[in-house]
C-alpha cells in the first residue's frame, strides 16, 4: 500500500508541484509533543506506572449493595470506574455496586440509572434519549465500546460487569471524557455541503437515487465515538489522527454527489497522519454500535485518493 | 422564594387539614449545601486546572481480546521479526568478509547441521510461524486496500482461517521439510 501511495501521490499534480518535486509533495502533519503518544512510550508507562494514574481494582474498594434484596433476587455485581475532579489527588478506582435484576431493566443503562437514583447519587454519566439515537452514554462495557441504552445486562448473575470509560480519553468525572477533541475534528473536515454554483433548475440540488444510495451507512453515524475510541491508533496519535468517526463523516461529504470541495477535502486529508494512521485493525467496524463500516469508509477515501 | 412556599403550603393545610401536627418549617426542603458563584473568566481557570489533573481512561488493558486488534498487533510484531531478522542477517554478510565471519551458504549449512535437534526446531519455528502469519495476514490486508472483505463476519472469519493456515503450514515446515 506505501509504494502505490507513493506512486498514486507522484501521478497526481494537486499540492505543490510548482515549488517542490513530486517526491516531497507528501505532507507532513506537524508532530510537537513526540514523546507523549508514541508507543514505546505507553509501554514504558506500563512497565513504570503514575502511581496517581493507576486504577485502585474492585477488591480493594467497598462495595454497595442492593438496598433491600428480596429472598429470589438476582443479584448481580457491577465494577464501575469511578474518578472524582473534587479530589485530584485520589486516584480513580473500581467501585463495585450490587443490583436485583428483577427491580432492574433491561439495559445497561437502566441498571446505571438505578445505580444512581437508589443506590449511589454521586454516579456520574452521560444519558439523553435511552433508545441509541443520541450517542450520549457511549462507554467501555465489559471490554467493548457500545451504547448502554442498547447493550443487554448478560443474564447470568454469576459474571460479573465491568463498566468503564471510553479507552484513552480523558475523564471530566466518572464515566464522563472530554470530548472535546473530538468535536473539533469533526469540525475540522467541515462537516456541511460546500457548493458555489447554484441548482439547474434554480430551487433544490437534486440527485439520482444511485447517488443517494451511497450515502446509505455513512448519514446514520450519530457520533457516540465509540469506533474512534476503540482504535489503537486513534489511542495513540489523537491529536493528529482524526480517527474513524470523523473519517466516516468526511467521507459522507466526499461521496455526497451535490458536494463541490471534494478535491479539496481529500487534499486536507492528504498528509502522513490525518487519515493514513489507519492501519486497518478494524476495531471500529467491530465495536459500532449502529452497525455501520467506519473502515470501509477509510477505504474507499484511500482507494479515492490513490486512484485521483 | 422560601417564604412563598410556607404561605402555599399553609393554604393547602387549610383546605385539606390532616390531624398530624406538622410545623411548616419541617415541609419545605432546604439545601444544605451552599454554592459559590463563579465568574465566567474565573469558569476557563478553574476548568484548565481541572484539565491538568484529569486522568486517561485505561485503554489496552480493559479493552476485550478481539481477532481484529490481536491479529493487527501480531502483524505488527511478525513483520519486526522478519524483517529485523533480514537486516541483521544482511548487514553480517555484507561486513563478514571483512571481520573474516563465514556467513557463505556451505558454512552456515554444515553450522546448523551440527546443531542438535531442538535447536534446529526452535530456530526453524521461529522463522516459520511469523513469516506464514504475516504472509497470510498480508492478502487479507491487501484485498481491505481494495475495499474488500471488510464486513465485520468475514473480517472475523478471514483473520482465524489466516490463523488456523499460520499453524498448519508454520507446524509442516518446523517438522517436515
Amino acid at each position: 500500500m506505501a509504494c502505490t501511495r507513493a506512486l498514486a501521490r507522484l501521478a497526481s499534480k494537486r499540492t505543490g508541484m510548482a515549488i517542490r518535486p513530486a517526491g516531497f509533495a507528501r505532507g507532513f502533519a506537524s508532530v510537537s509533543d513526540t514523546s507523549a503518544r508514541e508507543p514505546v512510550s505507553k509501554i514504558a508507562e506500563k512497565i513504570v506506572p503514575d502511581p496517581a494514574r493507576t486504577v485502585v481494582p474492585e477488591s480493594k474498594t467497598s462495595t454497595v449493595k442492593e438496598p433491600q434484596p428480596d429472598k429470589d433476587s438476582k443479584i448481580k455485581t457491577f465494577h464501575v470506574y469511578r474518578w472524582d475532579p473534587d479530589q485530584p489527588s485520589e486516584k480513580p478506582r473500581m467501585q463495585s455496586y450490587t443490583l436485583d435484576l428483577n427491580k432492574t431493566g433491561p439495559m445497561m443503562l437502566d441498571a446505571l440509572i438505578r445505580i444512581k437514583n437508589e443506590i449511589d447519587p454521586t454516579l456520574t454519566f452521560r444519558r439523553s434519549c435511552r433508545e441509541g439515537i443520541c450517542g450520549s452514554c457511549a462507554m467501555n462495557i465489559d471490554g467493548v465500546n457500545t451504547l448502554a441504552c442498547l447493550c443487554r445486562i448478560p443474564a447470568e448473575t454469576n459474571k460479573e460487569s465491568r463498566i468503564y470509560p471510553l479507552p484513552h480519553m480523558y475523564i471530566v468525572k466518572d464515566l464522563v471524557p472530554d470530548m472535546t477533541l473530538f468535536y473539533k475534528q469533526y469540525r475540522s473536515v467541515k462537516p456541511y455541503l460546500q457548493r458555489d454554483t447554484p441548482a439547474p433548475d434554480g430551487r433544490e440540488y437534486r440527485q439520482s437515487k444511485a447517488e443517494r444510495k451511497k450515502l446509505d451507512g455513512l448519514y446514520e453515524c450519530i457520533l457516540c465515538a465509540c469506533c474512534s475510541t476503540s482504535c489503537p491508533s486513534y489511542w495513540w496519535n489523537q491529536e493528529e489522527y482524526l480517527g474513524p468517526a470523523v473519517l466516516l463523516q468526511s467521507y459522507r461529504w466526499i461521496a455526497d454527489s451535490r458536494d463541490e470541495k471534494k478535491a479539496q477535502r481529500q487534499d486536507a486529508l492528504n498528509n502522513s497522519m490525518s487519515l493514513y494512521r489507519c492501519h486497518t485493525i478494524l476495531n471500529c467496524s467491530r465495536t459500532c454500535p449502529k452497525g455501520l463500516n467506519p473502515a470501509l469508509a477509510i477505504a474507499e477515501i484511500k482507494k479515492s485518493m490513490a486512484f485521483t | 422564594m422560601a417564604s412563598q412556599r410556607v404561605f402555599q403550603l399553609g393554604l393547602r393545610r387549610a383546605v385539606a387539614p390532616s390531624f398530624r401536627i406538622q410545623p411548616a418549617g419541617r415541609m419545605v426542603q432546604r439545601r444544605f449545601a451552599a454554592t459559590e458563584n463563579a465568574a465566567q473568566s474565573d469558569g476557563t481557570q478553574i476548568l484548565a486546572k481541572q484539565r491538568l489533573q484529569r486522568p486517561v481512561s485505561p485503554h489496552l488493558s480493559i479493552y476485550r481480546p478481539q481477532i481484529t486488534w490481536y491479529g493487527s498487533a501480531l502483524n505488527r510484531v511478525t513483520a519486526v521479526v522478519l524483517s529485523g531478522s533480514l537486516y541483521i542477517f544482511g548487514i553480517s554478510y555484507l561486513v563478514a568478509p571483512t571481520l573474516g565471519w563465514h556467513l557463505e551458504t556451505q558454512s552456515m549449512v554444515a553450522a546448523v547441521a551440527a546443531w542438535p535437534v531442538a535447536a534446529k526446531i526452535a530456530a526453524k519455528a521461529t522463522l516459520a510461524f511469523p513469516f506464514f502469519y504475516h504472509s497470510f495476514n498480508g492478502i487479507r490486508h491487501l484485498a481491505w486496500d481494495f475495499g474488500v472483505g471488510l464486513g465485520n463476519k468475514t473480517v472475523i472469519r478471514t483473520g482465524w482461517t489466516a490463523v488456523g493456515f499460520t499453524v498448519l503450514s508454520g507446524l509442516y515446515y518446523t517438522f517436515l521439510v
